[in-house]
């Protein structure tokens, strides 16, 4: 059996071509292809665009080596207006096609851009499964609980009784928690942040882009036209402050000013007011929990009256990727070997063990 | 050396049949290989039950192996086998049928019990009512007498018995004077871990040769001699491990990584097995979700720069169909291996059937056109595979290359092809800008085709100046932006369709076996065909009958000369496993009658059948000269 030792995963784009150390950093400017975005006015997407093309620039790294793949939507329309290489592929296939990417490219940043649609319902397969696998992938969920491009369908983030055109009497379906599916799907970093607070998003991709395996950051993302106000509790300061729960790695997870999440009696997870609080109940926030119980335990707090909705990163943790142990398997016996194949070893292939000779 | 008297044969069919678990494909495998090394010429046909554990004994649980050798060029495993070892009543059953009347049959009476029997539905023994009196029959005791032989070994009844079959194999092997040695390595090889089941084999594969020699039910022992073959160094070869080699020679010559995105399906999953083992040649295999992500990940490795591959069955195809499309529009290489089988829906896995051509030919939705290659037999399955990475590589297009059942599981001796001889494939990877904007600067154009091959540049994310966006939604000609202009969508569709025919610049043309120069009737085939519609020929030449023959290796774009060779027969046969779906493309395209003959019973045409329809079609001519 072949022995896999990685050490300690590197950050998420060790291996990626770096700019030199003197030379200028990428601007937002460079970032940005001469496409003009055709969002809609409002549009929630615009203000992911343009943390994105703010951020990037940190990574140092070079902009031929990152690469953008899109499913369909208008949130997969990403690509077309970043100036790195791109696809925009098939409805729901991007991390199938990005894991493929990934897999034959390990000097690559790649990054998926999808939709609610896009990832849960058509591509939900290759969705939970690029999770599992943990490919070095950094996919950024644009929730807006509606299918945009189709213009305003039920999606499977909408809410129980949403009215859409497709659901005149309200939908019967009950939605996925985007946080709890990727828990579940062995996610090694998952993570929940908003379209307009550009501080936290910015904070968020920075900790995924680092993050070596796959990150599956959901983005609260308002669709003015087809739900429009979906995330509004949210945008309020006060309304925000009161509902949402903060995950900061080491501090006791905290609902606005004066509440904690506390352990109940039968090892469920409660909102208390902070004061006079069993400190020794409160949470702890762990990212790096090895055991994603307690993640899904505070993932399961959002409710649909949002009366508390957890942001920040659920779950951070190091796992060898699947690209990693791809090459490694390949590596251990090319070396073992004595370098690449020759022309020697395929006569061998062909040749197999149990040859004749016919004379001429 | 046998005392008893030797006869020359010129060619024998032998099945080996049995319940699933009486390991009848391995001792049809030994028996070929031994057959290979005496310099015979064969082919073989294995044929699984397609449930894994079906109830033990029943006519649902036959698996068989059947293998045809000759002292000459073998184009089938035969249509009809002179010996049938069959290992129980349900193997008697199931394969009777197949059987002319005089042939051998050689049963294991120790399973002929009642209970076995009633199983699948005998009162009374077939061995013993006379109901076999026109077969030559041989009924004999093979688990007892195996068991008797192993007497002095400490084992279980029960590991005695499971070396019947090489008891079997020994018996065989006398009887047509093949040596054991190989098998004798093969089981050491096999067994070296457990000294006493290799000594047990060995010992059964003895008494069984020796049994042939002693026993009075063998008067004579049977020799074939060498069929004069090619000169060079052979192997057996099944058709998928031929296919899978193909394309790890292809990457090889290239300097590609090859890179498999596959889920597994019958009869194409062994292709990913054996890919999976060749990490050697730094071969990656994803085995993924589903086909859709098997071509996704093929997809994506190719936008990489890598060889992406991926290998399916028919229903794997449907799946894959939207994805095809896409790649079809970013007009990257992508090989897509169709081993295809009965259909429709899950139809009938195990079994074989050429029902995908279209599927592979219109299955997808808008106008997207794929090349599509055929192989002809198990070993050029290597030839196809190779090919259609020339062809994905240098056209930026999907190739399909459609296998089937009988050639992904069948055998024949293949001549192990001379690496320094295999072509070289040239990759160019765009690195540079490729044209000039109006300024006269240099810029880049992802859609700037190669005025021979119509092909858009390859090129790689990491490639310093030239990042673009692909995707599937239409795009401009020349510079690759979107475009949603009616005039620019309907150049773009006949581009991409230009491209694909454009290949048949490339092809050679259709050779037409026609050694008399003025047959009337052709006889044209594609894919697994080949062996017994050529062996047809064979027959119904030897009949004096006069008769063209042709095989189709290259199905999108056909050859150039096709329109002219159909035109030039008064009738035109087109045997096909469907209902006629490529008579159906030659009609549409060549305006010419061609007359299809049909089968779709999931087993191969014989050649006597075909010999028939020659026959009958060559009769019935208007005698016009032309
Ligand atoms: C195979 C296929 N089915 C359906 C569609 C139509 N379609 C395009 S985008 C979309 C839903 C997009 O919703 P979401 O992923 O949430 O993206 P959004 O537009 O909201 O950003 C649908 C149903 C398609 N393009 N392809
Ligand atoms: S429909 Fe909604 S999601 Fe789509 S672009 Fe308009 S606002 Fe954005
Ligand atoms: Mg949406």
């Amino acid at each position: 059996m072949t022995t896999i030792d990685l050490g300690m995963p590197g950050a998420g784009t060790f291996g990626v071509p770096h700019l030199h150390e003197d030379a200028p950093p990428l601007n937002k400017k460079e970032l940005a292809s001469d496409m003009e975005p055709r969002w809609c006015a409002g549009c929630g997407d615009y203000s992911i665009l343009a943390a994105v093309q703010g951020f990037l620039p940190e990574l140092g790294l070079k902009r031929e080596n990152i690469v953008f793949v899109s499913g369909i939507g208008c949130s997969s329309r990403f690509p077309f207006y970043m100036n790195t290489y791109g696809v925009h592929s098939i409805h729901g296939r991007a991390p199938a096609i990005a894991t493929g990417l990934a897999t034959a490219r390990q000097d690559l940043s790649v990054w998926v851009v999808t939709g609610d649609g896009d990832a849960l319902s058509i591509g939900g397969n290759h969705l939970i499964h690029a999770m599992r696998r943990n490919v070095n992938l950094k996919i950024l969920l644009f929730n807006n609980r509606i299918y945009g491009l189709t213009k305003g369908q039920y999606s499977p983030t909408s809410e129980l009784g949403k009215i859409t055109k497709s659901s005149p009497y309200g939908s019967v379906d009950r939605p996925f928690n985007p946080v709890s599916l990727a828990l579940g799907s062995e996610a090694t970093f998952v993570a929940r942040t908003m379209d307009t607070d550009r501080k936290h998003l910015t904070s968020v991709l920075r900790a995924a882009a680092e993050h070596r395996g796959t990150a599956l950051v959901e983005i609260y993302q308002n669709c003015p036209i087809f739900n429009d106000g979906a995330y509004e509790l949210l945008k309020d300061r006060d309304e925000a402050e009161a509902r949402v729960v903060h995950l900061e790695d080491g501090q006791p997870v905290r609902v606005g000013a004066d509440k904690l999440v506390a352990r109940g009696d039968s090892g469920e997870l409660t909102v208390v007011e902070a004061e006079g609080a069993d400190m020794s109940r409160v949470v702890v926030h762990d990212a790096g929990a090895d055991d994603p119980s307690t993640a899904f335990q505070l993932s399961r707090l959002d409710d649909p009256t949002m009366a508390h909705i957890p942001m920040g990163i659920f779950r951070n943790v190091s796992r060898p990727t699947y690209e990693d142990l791809v090459h490694a398997q390949i590596d251990d016996v090319v070396n073992a070997a004595g370098g690449s194949a020759t022309d020697a070893d395929l006569g061998a292939l062909l040749m197999g063990n149990d040859t004749w000779t016919v004379a001429d | 050396m046998s005392i008893k008297p030797v006869e020359s044969l010129d060619s024998v069919v032998i099945r080996f049949a049995g319940d699933s678990g009486d390991g009848m494909q391995l001792t049809g495998d030994r028996f070929t290989s031994e057959t290979a090394a005496l310099g015979n010429d064969l082919s073989t046909l294995p044929n699984y039950p397609a449930e894994i554990r079906a109830p033990q004994g029943t006519l649902l649980g036959v698996s068989s192996f059947q293998l045809h050798f000759a002292d000459h060029h073998v184009l089938t495993p035969g249509d009809a086998p002179d010996v049938l070892v069959a290992m129980n009543p349900a193997a008697l059953k199931a394969n009777l049928g197949d059987l002319p009347r005089g042939a051998t049959i050689i049963v294991n009476t120790d399973e002929f019990t009642k209970r076995n029997l009633a199983k699948v539905g005998y009162d009374v023994s077939p061995v013993e009512d006379g109901s076999l009196e026109s077969y030559h029959l041989h009924p004999l005791r093979l688990t007892s007498l195996t068991v008797d032989a192993l007497a002095d070994f400490d084992l279980s009844r029960k590991d005695k018995e499971r070396s019947k079959n090489m008891f079997a194999l020994g018996l065989l092997s006398w009887l047509y004077t093949r040596p054991t040695t190989g098998t004798e390595q093969f089981l050491k090889n096999k067994f070296g871990s457990k000294p006493d089941i290799l000594e047990a084999n060995l010992a059964a594969l003895n008494a069984g040769f020796n049994y042939g020699e002693t026993t009075e039910d063998f008067a004579v022992t049977y020799e074939i001699a060498p069929a004069k073959m090619q000169g060079g160094a052979y192997r057996n070869i099944v058709g998928n491990t031929a296919l899978a080699y193909g394309l790890v020679a292809a990457a090889h010559r290239s300097g590609l990584q090859l890179a498999m995105g596959a889920y597994p399906i019958t009869p194409a999953t062994d292709i990913l097995h054996v890919l999976a083992k060749l990490k050697r040649f730094g071969v990656i295999t994803m085995q993924v979700e589903d086909e859709i992500a098997g071509v996704g990940t093929a997809i994506g490795a190719s936008y990489g720069g890598a060889l992406g591959v991926t290998a399916t069955s028919g229903p794997g195809v449907a799946l894959k169909s939207e994805a095809i499309g896409l790649a079809v529009m970013l007009e990257l290489p992508l090989v897509v291996v169709d081993v295809q089988r009965g259909g429709p829906s899950t139809g009938l896995p195990t079994k074989t059937e050429q029902s995908d051509l279209l599927q592979a030919m219109y299955g997808r939705n808008g106008e997207s056109p794929c090349a599509i290659i055929a192989p002809q037999s198990p070993g050029d399955c290597f030839n196809a595979a190779f090919e259609a990475v020339e062809m994905a590589t240098t056209y930026r297009t999907p190739v399909f290359v459609l296998s089937d059942g009988y050639l992904a599981n069948g055998s024949e001796p293949w001549l192990i092809p001379d690496v320094a001889k295999l072509r070289q494939i040239d990759i160019d990877f765009t690195t540079e800008p490729n044209d000039v904007d109006a300024n006269g600067e240099p810029v880049f154009h992802p859609y700037l085709r190669d005025p021979e091959t119509l092909a858009r540049p390859w090129t790689l994310p990491g490639t310093s100046g030239l990042e673009h966006v692909i995707g599937g939604i239409e795009k401009a000609d020349i510079t690759g932006n979107l475009s949603y202009d009616p005039d620019n969508h309907d150049k773009m569709v006949r581009l991409r369709q230009a491209k694909i025919d454009g290949i048949a610049k490339s092809l050679p043309d259709l050779v037409v076996d026609d050694p008399s120069g003025d047959a009337g009737v052709l006889i044209l085939g594609w894919g697994s065909t080949y062996g017994p519609i050529a062996e047809a020929v064979r027959l119904a030449r030897k009949d004096g009958i006069n008769v063209a023959h042709a095989h189709l290796r290259h199905l999108n774009p056909f050859p150039p000369n096709l329109g002219e060779v159909l035109a030039r027969y008064e009738q035109v046969i087109v045997p096909e496993m469907n209902l006629g779906q490529l008579s159906l493309m030659l009609r549409a395209k060549y305006l010419v009658d061609v007359q299809s003959y049909t089968q779709v019973r999931g087993l191969p045409f014989t050649s006597i059948e075909l010999a028939a329809v020659l026959s009958k079609a060559t009769a019935n001519l208007s005698g016009a000269i032309r």
